[in-house]
């Protein structure tokens, strides 16, 4: 979706592709990421340490398992890796010492790139936030916001956030703008990242 | 003392009063704060959920900036995301020289190049280490006997990275508190994870664990932050988690260096008081 120039709001609208069945293409990231947990022994400290393993299907150590296993279906039918709040605690007690916290943002990062359905809102959200910042250079919380709910398509969304909306703008902390396509800022970096990322 | 400053775009919007308060707090301690010219995001938690490379590079972007600067090599960073997205482009280019050319590749886009001689530093580090407790009692106008102060650190100043403070048992905000007079609020939530933004995307799981540390902080006058991701996720959403838990959930949400700069004479104006979300009756009756 970010091939050449920044995209407006009618252009992340018309991003419906979502997949239902996770691609094979998936298999040879996935392989990346299975070399990040080789070394787990399944010994659960992670799950222990999880402050949103509540919240999740499979646990930490469980995804482990499926990554160490190739199940890509498994994994990425699975709300777990979108749970991450990126705290640490599972890298920090890791007692083998694994990336953890970088490995589920390593999943999240497929995820986007393959627009997998199970994790419109999350990627849609970050995408906003990371177009805004394409854009101008800083992120823009009004324009991030309101790409967001463009690309969610979903009228009734900005209604759950006026409350807290409206109390920042009439703090001044949230100022009114619409969209612009900005001054460029941080294009060039984006399409250099891009590019690189396409060779690797 | 005299510190590069990047503030980051949260202390731009949402978290004014961190951006006002540390600069009226750090000025009248006589730090010198000299802001980076034209930085950018440094991708907050978007960059790392969507591009690994993209993560590294729009940190390394403003190291490189600061690196250009005169006068000193440490970089003050008061938002805990900014703080490890910088830090870990610190950290792992030190180790990886394949890494930093990668980096430098991209850079070389704007004709800017990072070499990997500024250090990053926390807010937090900087007070607790540099300026020190000391400093503050001799500096103290108005000490807050009757406060109790619950320390929230958060995550991302802490962990993965223990630079200045335990991973696991944080303390380093404790004695800057108790040298303003107050005491504190005995807790184990102080790194604990307030859901960060999930908050958006998920809230009923956010809330969740907003609501925990909000009840163990009862009892506390207070609650002071040094991220504005965990103060906006403390204070806007305590009508709401009230409403749900049927109790009440109502906490003055300060940023730390309001409390410190409150203590040392600044006034509530100065500290922007007026733009904090939580700030309770029984709080201000008590200063």
């Amino acid at each position: 979706m970010r091939r050449g120039g920044a995209m407006n709001p009618t252009e992340i609208i018309e991003i419906e592709q979502v997949s239902t069945t996770v691609p094979e293409s998936v298999i040879d990231s996935l392989a990346t990421i299975r070399d990040m947990v080789s070394a787990c022994i399944q010994c659960g400290t992670c799950t222990g340490s999880c402050p949103n393993a509540f919240a999740m299907d499979l646990t930490p150590r469980q995804l482990w398992y499926n990554v160490l296993m190739g199940e890509k279906e498994t994994i990425f039918h699975s709300k777990t890796f979108s749970l991450c709040s990126v705290c640490y605690y599972c890298t920090l007690r890791c007692p083998r010492g694994l990336p953890l916290t970088e490995t589920m943002s390593a999943l999240k990062q497929i995820a986007a790139k393959e627009n997998l359905a199970p994790y419109k809102k999350s990627i849609r959200f970050y995408q906003s936030f990371m177009e805004s910042v394409r854009r101008h250079g800083r992120v823009r919380e009004m324009e991030f916001m309101t790409l967001y709910f463009l690309s969610m398509k979903n009228p009734f969304m900005p209604l759950q956030f006026a409350p807290l909306g409206m109390k920042l703008i009439g703090k001044g902390k949230v100022s009114f703008e619409i969209p612009s396509k900005g001054n460029g800022a941080l294009e060039l970096i984006f399409r250099k990242v891009e590019a690189l990322e396409q060779n690797s | 003392m005299k510190y590069l400053y990047y503030p980051g775009c949260s202390l731009e919007g949402t978290a004014l009063e961190y951006n006002a308060s540390t600069r009226a707090f750090m000025q009248e301690l006589g730090v010198d704060l000299l802001e980076l010219e034209d930085w950018t995001c440094c991708g907050a938690s978007a960059a790392e959920a969507t591009s690994h490379l993209l993560s590294l590079a729009l940190p390394a972007y403003n190291l490189a900036i600061a690196e250009k600067m005169d006068g000193t090599k440490e970089i003050l960073v008061p938002c805990s995301a900014c703080y490890l997205n910088l830090k870990k482009v610190e950290k792992k280019s030190r180790k990886d020289p394949e890494l930093l050319d990668k980096i430098n590749t991209i850079l070389k886009e704007k004709n800017l190049h990072y070499h990997g001689q500024v250090r990053v530093r926390h807010f937090l580090d900087v007070v607790a280490r540099d300026v020190g407790p000391a400093e503050i009692v001799s500096r103290v106008k108005n000490p807050f006997i009757d406060l109790k102060i619950a320390p929230y650190y958060g995550c991302q100043c802490l962990r993965p990275y223990p630079i200045f403070d335990d991973p696991e048992e944080p303390r380093s905000m404790e004695p800057l508190i108790e040298a303003v007079g107050a005491k504190i609020h005995p807790w184990n939530m102080g790194g604990r994870c307030c859901g960060a933004s999930h908050m958006t995307t998920k809230p009923e799981v956010a809330l969740e664990l907003v609501t925990a540390i909000l009840r163990a902080a009862r009892g506390a006058d207070a609650i002071v932050t040094v991220c504005p991701m965990c103060q906006m996720n403390l204070e806007a959403y305590q009508k709401k988690i009230s409403a749900m838990s049927k109790e009440d959930m109502h906490m003055t949400i300060l940023y730390l260096p309001q409390l410190l700069g409150l203590a040392m004479g600044l006034s509530e104006q100065d500290l922007r008081f007026d733009l904090n979300l939580s700030i309770t009756k029984a709080f201000r009756n008590k200063l």
